[in-house]
């Protein structure tokens, strides 16, 4: 049989490197293939070149035996080629019809006739399972329905190829074997899918052929049913991966960090985000704080760190109140904090890696003596702290922070706010876009520190690395801590449905006040 | 990969070279146009025309007319470091011109009212300026500071205040025998200062009046020089200067980092506006050929000073020694400019100036397209060649 799709000898550069090294992929009508690979291992890339927005250097893509040219995306979405993409393109403000329409709106003397076409989308998504309601507005739909709008989006377009990048990075548990079972009917009726992930449980449910890529090139292409995650992990990073973390009993010590009755109110919306939020970590433990994104997690870190003042509560640094301090004081006196959003807070890109590894130590001694900087002290200090942290640069100390990859950037950043040496380490989103590679290495540094008797505050979307590192979880909801488990004796199912807010005391209290 | 092509990336890696090839490739394709539009205005006379802005007028009289051309070039190199000042702390300081008006104006009064401070008039004069400069540069960074006010918005606001306070005090201050102190009414423009309160020609035994002879020039065109030698001190050697550019490359990181980002900013509009209150000092103060100085009309019209400085700012990517030269070039073809008006307007400058303050701002593209351009070209000849 003929696949649809077939992308043989794709190379593409990019200046300093080779993004796709003669690639050959083929896609079978009715199959979902995954692209498995770290980060910067060419996966989007490919699938850019075939959704017609990069343009190969050279290599040929066949659709059903014919070479195609597909210069833009308006190209490929002639071809029948969609994409879901990592982050939805979706107008905030328009409805759920609209933003399936736009760019393809059915019009007639330039009215758009939206019945039809509504009845046409229902249609659709009675028959592919999609629930949506097409009137509400993408701003107050949840993240999985949006997802569900971009689906129609393809399907609207009759795509039969149809790309998913990274899909199940912002789903809960749920919606993501919700997404499973759409994904499964959709090839049942004929599409074929292109499924880009480095989650290896999600291709074992879900793929039929799983193609490994590793720092450009094709390593082999497998399928699923003849394979384990384990040789898929050896695959992708190129040898063996410890999935496990391997932590000693815990010992606890003092409190270290106190949040008592936290409330944060965003000056500009009014919303209320964080409700009266208490929690203590004490020196030696790890606190896991799960939740879907978008639930007051950001805020806990920013009002602790200082990054946003709190409408209200106290926040207990070794027993000292924090709240009214600035946050130079904080991180001179025993906070460290590992930012969500490395490439905001994180990194000075355009600062060399020496002067982002002092970023938080640049004004004592002897990096400035009367005010001046010290160079050279600088950068010496850094070559130490960059080997110690096996951190991988092409100039070394000197090295342009925004040239290197993810993971050397965030090993970065650990390196230095370990080094300040702080009893409190607050974490968030330690492993964001990372790949297998890097985070068994930062985890490992994560748990040295809980077991050097630091106080380690995790808030991470990631359900597993919850499960994983921590001694004790608190579940937030809409700026609530809605429950305490432990780690041992629970379940990802029992922690979705805490996050997904239906398992809430709250909820339940709220029914009850309902019924009577 | 073969040798040519890790030669090329090697030269594409080193920033300071690519931002150094793009600017030069921005001032050839700058001059190109303005020859075409030469050309097109007036056929006869643009390959003579064109000579002028390439140096054909400094074969005669050389001596006068370079000590001109330094003259020329100082307001623009300080107002230049002005400028880059705040860029580096991300900040831009459109209101370097009002900055420089009040500077203007302090000198101007220390320059006819203090003639007792004798031999450090002068002296005197420019600190005020500077001050008064920085005193008007505290508004807009305050404000963004404190109120989260756009500084560009800001800083233009700030422009037309300047500039008609100043207008207004020098219409009104008057002396003790109740006559107008700093404003001539039968020529409707300043007084100048005095004669003791001009910028000396001689710096530490180097007459430049006598190297130059006949010409406009005085030590300003060191003190610039000096001036972006302290700039790039306190910029790339000071704890402080550390903080203003990472408050420049990133706020929020800088934020993150524990770095007092309000102060920095207000503290950077400070001393941009400090810098530009110099300029202004130095123009007024200065004494020109035969001490018939510089005076200040009143027209309610923004001086083009700090405007200028933007450009400069520009096309130097705010490197303090940059600018230097870059001041040291717009002066050259405004200089052409002005000896070419007999065959050509000399608004021809403003338009190349203009092309190449576009065309350096997109080094970016540069760097990448022609890299490519230049690594396929060689494989298809290579291709060819098999």
């Amino acid at each position: 049989m003929i696949p649809v799709i077939e992308m043989s000898n794709i190379t593409k550069r990019f200046p300093g490197i080779i993004a796709n090294d003669d690639i050959s992929i083929s896609l079978e009508k009715g199959e979902i293939h995954a692209l498995l690979g770290e980060n910067g291992a060419g996966k989007s890339t490919l699938v850019s070149i075939l959704f017609g927005m990069y343009k190969p250097e050279s290599g040929t893509i066949k659709k059903n035996g014919q070479i195609v040219n597909i210069k833009n995306p308006n190209d490929a979405n002639e071809l029948g080629i969609g994409m879901v993409h990592q982050h939805f393109k979706l107008v905030d403000v328009f409805t759920v019809l609209d933003n399936i329409l736009l760019g393809f709106e059915p019009t007639k003397l330039g009215f758009i006739n939206r019945k039809k076409a509504a009845a046409h989308i229902q249609a659709l998504s009675n028959r592919y399972g999609l629930a949506v309601d097409l009137k509400a507005k993408i701003e107050d739909i949840s993240v999985g329905m949006q997802q569900r709008v971009e689906i129609l989006k393809m399907l609207y377009r009759n795509n039969e190829i149809l790309i998913f990048d990274e899909p199940t990075a912002v789903l809960t548990p749920q919606e993501i074997v919700e997404l499973i079972k759409i994904m499964k009917g959709l090839v049942k009726e004929g599409k074929s899918i292109l499924f880009i992930s480095h989650k290896l449980n999600e291709i074992m449910a879900v793929a039929n052929r799983v193609t490994v890529l590793r720092k450009g090139k094709h390593i082999g292409t497998v399928n699923v049913k003849d394979t384990n995650k384990e040789q898929l992990s050896t695959m992708m990073v190129g040898r063996t991966v410890e999935f496990a973390v391997n932590k000693k009993p815990i010992e606890t010590g003092e409190v270290a960090l106190e949040v008592k009755n936290l409330n944060y109110t965003d000056p500009k919306t009014h919303k209320h985000i964080l409700k009266n939020v208490s929690f203590s970590v004490r020196k030696g433990e790890i606190l896991g704080i799960a939740g879907i994104e978008g639930n007051g997690q950001s805020e806990l870190a920013y009002t602790i760190t200082g990054l946003m003042r709190a409408s209200s509560g106290h926040i207990l640094l070794n027993g000292q109140p924090l709240e009214r301090r600035s946050i130079r004081y904080r991180n001179d006196n025993g906070l460290s904090h590992i930012p969500e959003d490395r490439h905001k807070y994180g990194l000075i890109l355009d600062y060399p890696l020496s002067y982002n590894l002092l970023l938080k130590k640049y004004h004592r001694k002897p990096f400035t003596k009367y005010g001046l900087i010290n160079y050279r002290a600088m950068s010496k200090y850094s070559e130490k702290l960059i080997e110690l942290f096996d951190v991988r640069t092409s100039q070394g100390a000197a090295t342009i922070s925004r040239s290197m990859s993810g993971g050397n950037q965030q090993k970065a950043i650990i390196a230095r706010e370990i080094d300040v040496d702080s009893d409190v380490l607050i974490a968030v989103q330690l492993t964001r876009g990372l790949d297998v590679g890097a985070i068994e290495y930062i985890y490992k540094r994560i748990v040295e520190q809980r077991d050097r008797g630091k106080a380690v505050l995790l808030i991470s979307l990631e359900l597993d690395e919850v499960l994983d590192l921590s001694d004790r979880i608190n579940v937030i909801y809409e700026g609530e801590i809605v429950t305490e488990l432990d780690p041992k004796k629970t379940n990802p199912t029992e922690i979705g449905l805490y996050m997904a807010g239906s398992n809430s005391q709250r909820k339940h209290l709220d029914e009850a006040n309902k019924q009577s | 990969m073969n040798r040519f092509e890790q030669t090329l990336r090697k030269i594409l890696s080193n920033r300071a070279l690519v931002n150094l090839l793009a600017t030069l490739i921005a001032i050839i394709i700058g001059i190109s146009i303005g020859f075409v539009i030469m050309l097109i205005a007036r056929p006869q006379q643009a390959t003579s025309g064109i000579r002028f802005l390439f140096g054909s007028w400094l074969s005669t009289n050389t001596p006068t007319r370079i000590g001109n051309w330094l003259y020329y070039a100082t307001s623009l190199i300080v107002m230049g470091l002005a400028v880059a000042f705040a860029f580096k702390t991300g900040l831009f300081n459109i209101g370097a011109t009002g900055q420089y008006t009040v500077g203007l104006f302090a000198a101007l009064y220390v320059g006819i009212a203090w003639t007792g401070l004798g031999r450090f008039q002068w002296v005197v004069g420019l600190i005020m300026a500077s001050l008064a400069g920085g005193f008007w540069g505290f508004f807009p960074g305050f404000l963004k500071s404190r109120f989260k006010v756009h500084e560009v918005i800001s800083s233009i606001m700030f422009n037309y205040i300047g500039m008609y306070l100043v207008n207004f005090l020098i219409s009104n201050i008057k002396n003790a025998s109740g006559q107008l102190l700093l404003f001539d009414h039968s020529y409707g423009r300043t007084y100048k200062v005095a004669t003791s309160a001009f910028i000396p020609r001689s710096f530490f035994g180097i007459d430049l009046s006598s190297i130059f002879p006949g010409s406009e020039i005085d030590i300003g065109i060191i003190l610039a020089i000096l001036l972006s030698v302290l700039v790039y001190f306190v910029l790339y050697r000071t704890k402080f200067g550390f903080e203003l550019r990472a408050c420049g490359f990133n706020r929020h990181a800088a934020q993150y980092s524990g770095i007092n980002e309000n102060r920095s900013i207000t503290l950077a509009m400070i001393i941009s506006g400090a810098l530009a209150g110099f300029g202004g000092g130095l123009f007024i103060l200065a004494g020109r050929v035969s001490n018939v100085g510089n005076i200040y009309k009143i027209v309610d019209v923004l001086l083009p000073e700090g405007f200028q400085g933007i450009s400069v700012a520009l096309l130097a990517l705010s490197n303090p020694f940059g600018i230097v030269f870059a001041g040291l070039f717009i002066s050259f073809i405004q200089r052409g400019g002005f000896y070419m008006q007999t065959l050509i307007k000399n608004e021809i400058v403003d338009i190349i100036v203009a092309v190449i303050i576009y065309t350096s701002a997109i080094s970016l593209i540069f760097q990448t397209r022609i890299a490519n351009w230049l690594l396929k070209t060689r494989s298809e000849k290579k291709k060819r060649g098999k």
